[in-house]
């Protein structure tokens, strides 16, 4: 079946190659950063293509990791994530459960409620207004509580929920259960899929976000890892990172800036072989029905 | 119309009562009675739709500021009426139409060169036979699918300025200095091609879920037929793939004046404002300056073209499937 005419032979040998080049695209760029974070000083300014260093020196990071904010920052992420996606399954399982229930009163109006703020938004500014009117100013709840329910990740728990037959519930029900009961002691844990699938996406999203940061948080102590790398790597301001005080000269701007996206990056990359099946799975459960 | 109450133990009495009319029965199935029925449904979501309201419906009210003078000290309710004055103002300063345009351009450039390179990426990884190099280079597009702008932004002008890679490797073909990131021309370039290695892996995913799902009957009578590899993928794998690809376009019509906000946002400066300050970025850099209310009279001009466009394609898109595709 493979290859059975020469042309079949050739395109198979030409995609292979193709592939191959191609997956060296994708990645080539975070080797880059990885070899040039890894570099002296004199190795990180020399021109051309970095796979691995010649010279390695750990310099850039013993300045990044030394630094207090990047330390906060990097702390306060992780908070930001985990309160961030305990929120949004919660609150997302409490929207997507009734709206699976084909009896809840208005069921209709409701899931459009719920589609309309796909297609439409009152921006930037109305937002930032709100806010600031609810004194979220400065606050991770301006980060966590905004972003919990999002009409996506509403429609494909709810899609799941609906998968799962309705006599499950209708048993407990007759045993005098609660709603809240099923849906916690019944639905929940047949759902641990789909679960895990808005968990990863949203805790990704979450590490991932900084703009939201960079307008409601103006305290330090209180700002997220991406808003300083925000600062170091595009507006390109070291100064915070206080490199006086180290007297050798092993590292430069290039370096530290490498050695600060790679820390961002790493937390991500460390779970990334662990989820991507997730991550694929996700996509079929939401993208593709409905 | 999918309210029937018709489910449940206590409905099916009420139902088979129905004929009195005017009967206790009647009256209870009127009125609260179905409230009552489900309020634990209706107390459970009712924090979650207090949420999007508040979050969601009420920054849609604050869009009433774009008819306003908007002063901070007066507040959103007290502050003076002032028409369309803030959307004439917008249209004849040249900075917004600059932005819109911008908006434009970048949109569909990215549409036109990066709409088709998931699915050929998904076409032919669905034709490599060697599972392992197949999921490899599968695991590794969908990588910068997971980074933030922020972290794209930064890796890229390291490789694109002051001697990094790119950069030497254009000198070194004698190409001479390319201004990648402060010339306006190239900058677009820039980014529609970084835009499309990093979410190509991602799209490309999804249509290869939409290949597996396709019926091997059709293979086989395909090959039956007498087909070649490259037959059936244009008479039997391009056809399935269709509906999502119109489903992922319609996606994209919607954000047409997004042009991807974080990615411009983190790689541009102002020597390139020209051809890459786009609405989101005007919006944000008004917001900073505190002129709230053209900022938001900017961003409402973009939720309504951005949904006017998303209501029109869907529209489309079910007009020429008879109804059968399209997202709602």
């Amino acid at each position: 079946m493979v290859g059975r005419t020469t042309g079949e032979k050739i395109f198979n040998v030409f995609n292979i190659i193709v592939m191959i080049i191609v997956a060296l695209i994708a990645i080539y760029p975070f080797i880059y950063t990885l070899s040039i974070s890894l570099s002296s000083n004199v190795e990180a300014a020399r021109e051309g293509w970095h796979l691995w260093p010649r010279e390695v020196s750990l310099a850039a990071y013993k300045v990044v990791l030394g630094n207090t904010q990047i330390r906060t920052g990097f702390v306060n992420s992780l908070v930001r994530t985990a309160l961030g996606t305990v929120l949004t399954l919660f609150m997302t399982c409490l929207a997507a459960y009734p709206l699976a229930r084909k009896n809840l009163p208005h069921r209709g109006m409701v899931m459009f409620l719920v589609l309309f703020t796909m297609i439409f938004s009152g921006g930037m500014v109305p937002m930032y207004l709100l806010i600031k009117g609810l004194g979220l100013m400065n606050s991770i709840w301006a980060l966590v509580v905004p972003t919990m329910l999002s009409a996506f990740n509403i429609i494909i728990m709810k899609n799941f929920f609906q998968a799962i037959p309705e006599s499950y519930g209708e048993a407990a029900r007759v045993e005098g259960a609660s709603e809240w009961t099923i849906l916690w002691r019944i639905y929940v844990p047949l759902a641990k899929p789909v679960l895990a699938t808005v968990a990863l996406w949203t805790a990704v999203a979450h590490w991932n976000q900084w703009l939201d940061a960079m307008i409601y948080i103006n305290d330090d102590s209180r700002q997220m890892l991406q808003a300083f790398l925000q600062r170091i790597v595009i507006q390109g301001s070291t100064a915070m990172l206080d490199m006086g005080l180290t007297k050798m000269v092993d590292y430069s701007t290039a370096t530290i800036k490498a050695a600060t996206v790679v820390i961002t990056v790493m937390p991500i990359l460390i779970v990334y072989p662990f989820v991507q099946r997730y991550f694929v799975k996700g996509i079929m459960l939401g993208g593709i029905k409905e | 119309m999918s309210d029937s109450a018709t489910k449940g133990g206590g409905e099916v009495v009420a139902v088979g009562l129905k004929p009195s009319r005017h009967g206790t029965l009647a009256a209870r199935r009127s009125g609260w009675a179905p409230y009552r029925r489900h309020a634990g449904l209706i107390r459970m979501i009712a924090l979650p739709l207090a949420v999007l309201v508040l979050f969601n419906y009420v920054p849609m009210v604050g869009l009433i500021i774009a008819f306003k003078n908007f002063a901070m000290k007066d507040g959103m309710l007290a502050s003076q009426w002032v028409g369309l004055e803030n959307f004439y103002r917008l249209f004849s300063g040249p900075e917004f139409l600059r932005a819109l345009r911008n908006t434009v351009i970048i949109s569909v450039l990215r549409l036109g060169f990066g709409f088709f390179v998931p699915v050929i990426l998904a076409l032919m990884l669905n034709e490599l036979r060697l599972t392992l190099l197949k999921k490899s280079v599968q695991t590794l597009t969908y990588v910068p699918y997971f980074f933030s702008w922020v972290i794209l932004g930064g890796i890229f002008i390291m490789m694109l300025t002051g001697g990094g890679p790119i950069d030497s490797a254009v000198r070194s073909a004698g190409a001479g200095r390319v201004e990648f990131l402060s010339d306006p021309v190239w900058f677009v370039v820039v980014l529609v091609a970084t835009g499309i290695w990093q979410g190509a892996g991602h799209a490309a995913v999804i249509y290869l879920a939409a290949l597996a799902t396709i019926d091997p009957n059709l293979y086989e009578a395909a090959a039956v037929d007498g087909a070649s590899r490259w037959r059936q993928t244009l008479h039997v794998t391009l056809p399935c793939l269709v509906p999502t690809m119109i489903v992922l376009f319609i996606l994209s019509l919607g954000g047409i004046l997004n042009a991807g906000f974080d990615q411009v946002f983190n790689m541009y400066n102002p020597s390139v404002y020209v051809s890459a300050d786009i609405i989101d970025t005007y919006v944000l850099r008004r917001l900073i300056a505190m002129d709230f209310s053209l900022a938001t009279a900017a961003g409402m001009f973009k939720s309504v073209v951005g949904m006017a466009l998303i209501v029109a394609a869907n529209w489309g898109a079910r007009r020429m499937s008879r109804g059968e595709q399209g997202i709602w």
